[in-house]
């Protein structure tokens, strides 16, 4: 399978370090476009040892896969600009916020096979949380396909794109809260006397290994709280003040505002 | 700890509540539910509680067929088992003047008043004493009693006390420093509930119901919930996620519980009562 990016920032270096890593496919394999004025761009990502291009048409007509990476405004002339030379045999990717698989037709020609991502930040690290919603003319293998690429550098979900938006609030802009938390508890950690570099490590760890118990137990997750709180120990005291401060509504509101903010964001869009 | 000699003058368990008399010290709202509680429950017959109070006695008593009378030592002469059910400053006093009358092999004292511990009553009484935290609800059989033998109880006296109460409701036993938090959340418990169920009828009135629908419907929800929660043995947390629907009424407003911080206004109170026990009981 050959695997071109459109864009070679962050997102489009992420998924290209997780494909390699993870066997699917050969860094000679892949090539990746950026304009002129970001070749420093393409000079990281070449060091994958993938091929590089100015031009967005050699990456489109030098692949089957072809990944959007770029920023969510200029999807849409960026696929005008090279729908001529995208065929039945393309499958289209886009992992940019709020572009639409309709919008993705509307610049394409018709019957082009589309696929829309969210992936989220740790995709660096081969652990994002991505969901992926299909256009209306993939075929039947395009959804395996699509999720081979994601799993190789994390978790993916087939979603309904009405819920993409909600997504994007819960796991999109998710590490973003979980970042926040990890540094709060290394702070506290640190007003109590512990060494910085200590305390960040013990809160990541604490944060990674408690989402791990949550997939891997199946059990609700306020029950495993429980586990944790023995009568009059420290944890329940400590969870009372959480409770008092609004912890769980502030969580709440956090990702309903990011869903109305990625709906709102959306509408603008012509 | 409990004793293990036996007087030689019973001839049965005692103190039983087969024939002996029990007597409360004190005729108000706790006294009142436990006693009703158990005549309903078939415990005993009216005729076999005797109750004293300064104040008159309450048509409810009255159309029970409880004695009644104003005199604690009398009460005291003809009970085996007696309630001590007076407000916690008014126990010294009661305690002092029925303290000559405890006979050791005669007796067995019950206190239900907020906080004082075992240790006050057995310096005073030399008598078996149980200390119990009951609460409002076993005047209709759905109580929740917590109780601890004092020192000189005899072992049978666990059988006699768990019958008694557990057919007011809910009864178990638990070491001396878990009664003031058993206050804090079934002692003074109904209440809280009791301003839950006014509310949610308040705001479905606001919504246009009728205040008695909504009282009715209020107490049932609860009720409901509860029986819910004991009987499948779920976790409260995954009841909660099985009513709330994506995108759905419930979770819209859980989201406004939890921004008003219900879940702390509750743990608060719990703890307030559990302190403002201990308080009271290091008075005396």
């Amino acid at each position: 399978m050959r695997i071109g990016f459109i864009g070679a920032g962050k997102v489009a270096q992420a998924i290209t370090k997780g494909l390699i890593d993870s066997g699917i496919t050969a860094a000679e394999n892949i090539i990746a476009s950026s304009p002129k004025q970001d070749h420093l761009l393409l000079t990281q990502i070449s060091k994958l040892g993938v091929g590089t291009t100015f031009n967005n048409k050699t990456v489109v007509k030098e692949s089957d896969v072809v990944v959007v990476c770029t920023k969510p405004n200029v999807v849409s002339r960026v696929l005008t600009e090279f729908s001529s030379d995208v065929s039945k045999s393309h499958l289209i990717i886009s992992v940019a916020l709020g572009v639409t698989t309709k919008t993705m037709e509307k610049a394409l020609p018709k019957n082009t096979r589309v696929v829309r991502v969210m992936p989220n930040t740790p995709a660096l690290v081969r652990m994002s949380a991505s969901v992926y919603c299909m256009g209306s003319s993939v075929i039947e293998t395009d959804a395996e396909t699509v999720s081979k690429l994601l799993t190789s550098f994390g978790y993916c979900e087939e979603i309904s794109e009405s819920l993409i938006d909600i997504a994007t609030g819960l796991s999109g802009s998710g590490p973003a809260y979980v970042f926040t938390a990890i540094q709060s508890l290394a702070d506290g950690a640190v007003k109590m006397g512990m060494p910085r570099d200590q305390a960040l490590r013990l809160a990541a760890y604490a944060v990674m290994g408690s989402a791990k118990l949550v997939l891997e137990s199946g059990q609700h997750p306020d029950s495993l709280k429980d586990d944790v709180c023995s009568p009059a120990g420290c944890t329940i005291y400590a969870m009372h003040l959480l409770e008092k401060r609004g912890f769980r509504a502030a969580l709440i509101d956090a990702v309903e505002v990011a869903t109305l903010r990625t709906k709102e964001l959306g509408d603008f869009k012509v | 700890m409990t004793s293990e000699n036996d007087s030689k003058s019973s001839d049965g368990v005692f103190p039983d509540t087969d024939s002996g008399v029990i007597g409360f010290i004190g005729a108000g709202k706790m006294a009142t539910a436990l006693a009703l509680g158990f005549i309903s429950s078939g415990l005993v017959p009216a005729n076999r509680i005797i109750m004293s109070s300064p104040q008159s006695e309450s048509q409810e008593l009255k159309d029970a067929g409880i004695n009644f009378n104003r005199d604690n030592v009398h009460v005291v002469k003809t009970s085996s088992i007696i309630i001590i059910a007076v407000k916690p400053h008014i126990v010294p006093c009661v305690v002092q003047e029925i303290a000559p009358y405890m006979k050791r092999d005669c007796h067995l004292v019950m206190s239900v008043a907020a906080g004082i511990k075992l240790e006050y009553y057995e310096k005073a009484l030399k008598v078996g004493v149980v200390r119990v935290t009951p609460n409002t609800p076993a005047l209709v059989g759905e109580g929740v009693s917590a109780f601890t033998l004092g020192t000189h109880c005899k072992k049978s006296v666990s059988g006699v006390v768990k019958q008694m109460l557990s057919c007011v409701g809910l009864c178990e036993e638990v070491p001396e420093k878990l009664q003031d938090t058993v206050t804090g959340i079934s002692g003074s418990g109904p209440a809280y509930i009791c301003i839950v169920i006014e509310s949610l009828a308040d705001g479905a009135v606001k919504m246009g119901m009728p205040r008695e629908m909504a009282l009715k419907f209020a107490a049932q929800t609860v009720k409901g919930a509860a029986k819910l929660l004991l009987e499948t043995g779920k976790h409260p947390g995954e009841l909660k996620d099985e009513v709330c629907s994506p995108g759905g009424t419930t979770i819209a407003a859980i989201h406004q519980l939890e921004r008003a911080g219900l879940r702390a206004a509750l743990m608060d109170a719990v703890e307030t009562s559990t302190l403002k026990s201990r308080e009271i009981g290091g008075h005396y």
